[in-house]
Order: structure tokens, then C-alpha cells, then sequence
């Protein structure tokens, strides 16, 4: 089995997976950890685009 | 007139933490949590978390495989291959499977390798916080 996953698509399954394992374990209750794991998404997903804006600026 | 030092002392102890007995649930459910993936919080009868851990973690460690991650293995070496082998570990008996089907013995140096190397140590230690998790359900600290 291979799987051939761009540097992008393999940061958003593993901000899907590491969220889901966060909301569940950093929060009490369950409408919590469904925002909790949101914000974890928006953030790891956001974190992306900001790393590589800041690359893509400091190579020019 | 009390001392407000004192005061505040009476209230430190009034306001105390309750007290959580350690029973033998809250050492077997993250033993069992980390041995298999989400059964921790199955076995506390939280199913739905529990699924939703094991199929991240599971499908974390299977995605890491198919990208030819690197699985380590027990080493004395380099501290970030020692570190590479406790994250590894954390994924329990997947882990055991995969060394004993001899998966992830590859050494592919190009960067889809790297970031299943990465998969497979996050899904041990996601797996980690789960166990930690469990032992809390099972201590009466978590609902």
C-alpha cells in the first residue's frame, strides 16, 4: 500500500486527526470539544497558510 | 482582628481539591487504552470517544505506513531517534504488529517518508494524551 499525499493535504489530515483527539481529550463536554476541536482545525489549517506565507516572502 | 495571612490560609484549606482514590480502573483503562487505541475510553463506556480515538489514531498510523514512514526501533543513539522510539511506542500494539510484520523497515529518503515518519510518532503520542485521558474518566476527574 502507498499513499502519496501533497505537503499540504498531509497537514490538513493530520490537523483533521490531532483536532478530533484534542477536543476530545482537552474538554469536559461535548458541545466543548466539538469547538475546541474546530478552533484546533482553524488553527493548525491556519498555521499552514501563515508558514507558508512567511517562506514564500522570506524567499523572494 | 485575624491576620489576613491567616485568612487566606483557612480559605486555601476550605477550598481544598476533593481527594481521587486510585482504583483499579483508573490503572487498567490506560493500560488497555494504550495497548488499543480508544478501547480506554470503550471500556469506561464512552463509546463515541472512544471510536472517534481509535479511528484517528488508527488511521494516523495506517496513513503514516502508507507513505513509507520509518518506524523506530529500542535504541541507546541519537536522542531524537530515542525520542522517535517512545512516540512510536505510544501507539501500542500497533506498533507491536508493525515490528513483527516488518512494517516500516524501509528507509525512504524522500519527503513523503519524513512526514509519515511524523504520522506515526503523533498517532503514539496522541494516544498517550488518550491513556492520560482515561486514567482522569476513570479517577472521577473528567465526566
Amino acid at each position: 500500500m502507498s499513499i502519496n499525499l501533497s505537503h499540504f493535504s498531509a497537514a490538513v489530515v493530520f490537523a483533521v486527526f490531532a483536532s478530533i483527539v484534542f477536543g476530545i481529550t482537552q474538554r469536559n463536554t461535548t458541545m466543548e470539544m466539538v469547538k475546541y476541536g474546530l478552533y484546533c482545525f482553524a488553527l493548525f489549517v491556519g498555521g499552514v497558510f501563515v508558514a507558508g506565507w512567511v517562506m514564500a516572502l522570506i524567499r523572494r | 482582628m485575624a491576620k489576613p495571612t491567616t485568612d487566606k490560609l483557612k480559605n486555601a484549606a476550605a477550598v481544598r481539591e476533593p481527594e481521587y482514590p486510585l482504583t483499579t480502573m483508573a490503572v487498567v483503562a490506560p493500560i488497555v487504552g494504550w495497548l488499543i487505541p480508544g478501547a480506554g475510553h470503550i471500556l469506561l463506556k464512552r463509546y463515541g470517544r472512544g471510536i472517534l480515538l481509535m479511528i484517528s489514531v488508527v488511521a494516523m498510523f495506517v496513513i503514516g505506513l502508507g507513505m513509507q514512514g520509518r518506524i523506530y526501533k529500542p535504541n541507546g543513539g541519537d536522542i531524537l531517534d530515542i525520542l522517535g522510539f517512545v512516540g512510536d511506542l505510544g501507539s501500542g500494539a500497533l506498533y507491536f504488529l508493525a515490528r513483527i510484520q516488518g512494517w516500516g523497515d524501509l528507509m525512504a529518503a524522500n519527503a513523503a517518508a519524513d512526514y509519515g515518519k511524523t504520522f506515526l510518532i503523533v498517532a503514539g503520542l496522541l494516544n498517550y494524551i488518550a491513556a492520560a485521558d482515561a486514567h482522569h474518566i476513570a479517577l472521577g476527574k473528567k465526566p
